[in-house]
C-alpha cells in the first residue's frame, strides 16, 4: 500500500468515527432544534434580540429570522414554510393569505409619525391637511402655513406594512398620490433630511435630530399618546404561526410576551409593549378599551 | 505474450482518465444549461400567469401607466401598466451609453493608440478597478453627491433619469472602455503600418483606418455596457426617485424595471397579483437581456464577414 493511501484511509476512519460519535451523541446535546421566522423587517431587531436572548437560556435552541417583507412573512407561514411568519400588518388584509388558517400573536406596537424636512417650516398639520398632502391636492408647503417650498412626497414601497398602516389610519383609508418609493425607512428619512420640502413617514424609533416630526391636530407623536389612542397612527407587529404551532415556537412566543422581553427588549429597540395599551384594535379598524 | 496482449486490449489509466474528465465537463456544461431553462421555466410560468390567470391584457400590461397592482382601476381590471418603467429603463439606458460612449472610446484610443505603455500599465488597472466596485457604493455616491448636485443645478427634487444616468454612465465606462480598447488592440499592425506608409498623420489613421476597422468590437462594447445598464437595480433604485410615473423631464422621479421589482418582490404574496405582475416584470428584463445577447452575436458575426472580405 502506498503511504498516501494509508493517510486518505486513516483520515476516512477519523472523518468516520467523528460523525458516528457525534450521531450517537445528538440526542443530549439538544442539538438541531431550530425554528425559522421570517418577514417584516420592521420587527426583525426585535425577534433576533428575543431569539439571541432566547438561544442563550436555552442550550442547543436556535432561532433562525430573515427578513423579506411583511408579504413574504405571510406567504411563508401559509405555505408551512417557515414556523413563524412576522408581519406589520393584519393577515386579513394581505391579499392572497387566508387569515383562518393562521393564529395570530401580537407582540409588540408601532407608533408611525409623518416627517418633514426642516426647511419647510410646519411642525402641525390637521388630519386633512395630511390627506390633502398625500393625495396631491396641496403641492406648496406654503398653502398649508409653511414656507414658500414645492412639496415632495416620498412614499415606502407598495406593500410595505409602513404604508399600509399610514394610508389606513393617517389618510382614512386614500391612497396617496404616485410618487418616490422608497423601500426602507432609513433611507426614507436620510431622504427626507436632505431634500427641501420633502414629506415622508417613519416608526417612531427612526424619529430623530435630522427631520421635523409632525403633530396631528396638535396632538404629539409620543408613546403616552399611542397607548391612549389619541396618536392613532399605530399598528401592530405580529408574530403569526398555523393554527398548531409546535412545541418550540410555542415557547418561544411566550417568551417574547414574557415580561422579561416586553419590559427591557422592547422598550429598548423603540417599540411599545403590548401589555401597556389601553386600547385594543381589530383587524377591521375598530378600536376598544382594553378592561 | 499474452500481458502485451492483455494491456493491447484493457482500457489504459490514460483513456480512462480521459473518459471520466469528459464526463465531468460534460456535467458541469449540462448543470448550467439546466440552470439556465428552469430560471426560464421559472420566470416566464410566473410572468405569464398575470395574462393567462389573471386575465390581463398584453397590450394593456405594455400600454397602461397606472402602476398599482393591489387596486382596480377604470375599466374593472387591475392597474398593471409597466410603460412607466419600460420608459424609464430604456431612457436611462439609451441615455448613458450616450454619454458613456464617446468617453470610452477617447480613453481606448489613449490607451491603445496614443500612449500603449502607460496605457498598459496604469489607465487599465486602474478602469479594471472600476469594475470591482460593487453598485451600492456607487448609489451611495449617487445619493450623497450626485442628486444634490443635479438639485441644485437642474432644479427639481434631484431624484431622476438624470441622476440614475449620471451614476449608470460611471458604472458602465469601464466595461466599454475595456471592451474597445481590446476592439482597437484587435486591428491588424499591418492596417496602421499601410496607413502611415501612404502618408497619413497618426490621427488620420486612428480616425479613418483603426477605428473604422474597430467598429463591429466597438459596437459589441456599447451594447454589452446598455445590457449592464439596463439591469442594474440597486443604484439605479437608490437615484431615480421610484416613482411609477411617465417622466415628464430628466429630472421628475422616475423608475425603471428593476427598481420596482426589488422594492415589491418582499412586500406580495407568492402566486397572488402583485407578484404575477412582478414576475411579467422580470419576464421583460429577461427577453431584453436576450435582445442584447442577440444582438452582440449578429454585431459579432457581421464584424467578421466584414473582415474577411
Amino acid at each position: 500500500m502506498k503511504k498516501s493511501r494509508v493517510i486518505q484511509l486513516l483520515g476516512l476512519i477519523v472523518i468516520g468515527v467523528l460523525v458516528g460519535f457525534g450521531y450517537t451523541n445528538r440526542e443530549k446535546t439538544n442539538a438541531g432544534q431550530s425554528i425559522t421566522a421570517v418577514g417584516s423587517t420592521a420587527l426583525q431587531p426585535l425577534v433576533e434580540a428575543a431569539g439571541e436572548q432566547y438561544s442563550s437560556n436555552h442550550a442547543g435552541v436556535f432561532i433562525n429570522v430573515q427578513g423579506g417583507g411583511s408579504g413574504t412573512g405571510l406567504s411563508q407561514i401559509q405555505s408551512g414554510a417557515v414556523a413563524i411568519g412576522n408581519s406589520d400588518i393584519f393577515a386579513e388584509e394581505q391579499s392572497g393569505i387566508q387569515a383562518s388558517k393562521l393564529k395570530d400573536h401580537r407582540v409588540a406596537v408601532v407608533g408611525i409619525a409623518p416627517i418633514v424636512n426642516k426647511q419647510v417650516g410646519v411642525s402641525n398639520l390637521t388630519q386633512q391637511q395630511l390627506i390633502d398632502i398625500f393625495t396631491g391636492k396641496v403641492k406648496n408647503w406654503r398653502e398649508v402655513g409653511g414656507n414658500n417650498l414645492p412639496i415632495t412626497l416620498i412614499n415606502r414601497a407598495q406593500g410595505s406594512g409602513t404604508r399600509k398602516t399610514f394610508e389606513s389610519y393617517a389618510l382614512k383609508g386614500h391612497a396617496s398620490a404616485d410618487s418616490q418609493e422608497q423601500d426602507s425607512s432609513g433611507l426614507a428619512r436620510s431622504i427626507v433630511a436632505s431634500t427641501p420640502g420633502a414629506i415622508s413617514y417613519v416608526a417612531f424609533s427612526y424619529l430623530d435630530q435630522s427631520v421635523q416630526a409632525v403633530r396631528v391636530d396638535g396632538v404629539r407623536p409620543t408613546e403616552t399618546n399611542v397607548r391612549q389612542n389619541r396618536w392613532y397612527i399605530w399598528s401592530y407587529e405580529h408574530l403569526y404561526t398555523g393554527q398548531r404551532p409546535n412545541q418550540l415556537t410555542k415557547q418561544f412566543i411566550d417568551y417574547v410576551l414574557s415580561p422579561a422581553v416586553q419590559q427591557k427588549l422592547v422598550k429598548q429597540l423603540g417599540y411599545i409593549s403590548v401589555h401597556e395599551m389601553q386600547v385594543q384594535r381589530s383587524a377591521a379598524g375598530k378600536v376598544t378599551a382594553v378592561k | 505474450m499474452d500481458k502485451i496482449r492483455e494491456s493491447l486490449l484493457k482500457k489504459s489509466l490514460a483513456s480512462k482518465i480521459e473518459r471520466r474528465g469528459k464526463a465531468v465537463s460534460l456535467f458541469c456544461l449540462a448543470l448550467i444549461v439546466g440552470v439556465v431553462f428552469l430560471i426560464f421555466y421559472f420566470v416566464a410560468s410566473r410572468g405569464l400567469a398575470t395574462f393567462f390567470q389573471n386575465h390581463i391584457n398584453l397590450w394593456q400590461f405594455l400600454s397602461g401607466t397606472e402602476w398599482n397592482p393591489g387596486t382596480t382601476g377604470a375599466n374593472g381590471q387591475p392597474d398593471v401598466g409597466a410603460l412607466p418603467m419600460i420608459v424609464g429603463s430604456f431612457l436611462i439606458t439609451i441615455l448613458s451609453a450616450l454619454i458613456a460612449t464617446p468617453f470610452a472610446i477617447g480613453t481606448a484610443v489613449f490607451m491603445t493608440e496614443i500612449s500603449p505603455r502607460r496605457g498598459a500599465k496604469v489607465l487599465r488597472p486602474v478602469t479594471e478597478l472600476l469594475v470591482g466596485i460593487p453598485s451600492v457604493v456607487y448609489g451611495f455616491i449617487g445619493l450623497q453627491v450626485v442628486v444634490p448636485f443635479v438639485r441644485h443645478t437642474f432644479g427639481g427634487s434631484g431624484y431622476g433619469i438624470l441622476s440614475g444616468t449620471f451614476v449608470l454612465f460611471v458604472m458602465i465606462l469601464p466595461t466599454v472602455t475595456s471592451m474597445s480598447a481590446d476592439a482597437l488592440n484587435a486591428v491588424p499592425r499591418y492596417y496602421r503600418e499601410a496607413s502611415l506608409a501612404l502618408g497619413a498623420t497618426r490621427w488620420q489613421t486612428i480616425y479613418k483606418v483603426v477605428l473604422r476597422a474597430a467598429i463591429p468590437g466597438m459596437l459589441t462594447a456599447i451594447v454589452f455596457g446598455m445590457a449592464r445598464a439596463f439591469g442594474e437595480a440597486l443604484a439605479v433604485q437608490m437615484v431615480i426617485g421610484n416613482a411609477t410615473l411617465l417622466p415628464h423631464n430628466l429630472v421628475s422621479p422616475a423608475s425603471t424595471l428593476t427598481s420596482i421589482l426589488t422594492m415589491g418582490i418582499g412586500n406580495t404574496v407568492m402566486g397572488s397579483l402583485q407578484n404575477n405582475a412582478l414576475w411579467s416584470l422580470a419576464m421583460i428584463l429577461l427577453l431584453m437581456s436576450l435582445v442584447f445577447n442577440l444582438a452582440i452575436r449578429y454585431i459579432g458575426r457581421k464584424g467578421k464577414l466584414n473582415n474577411e472580405r
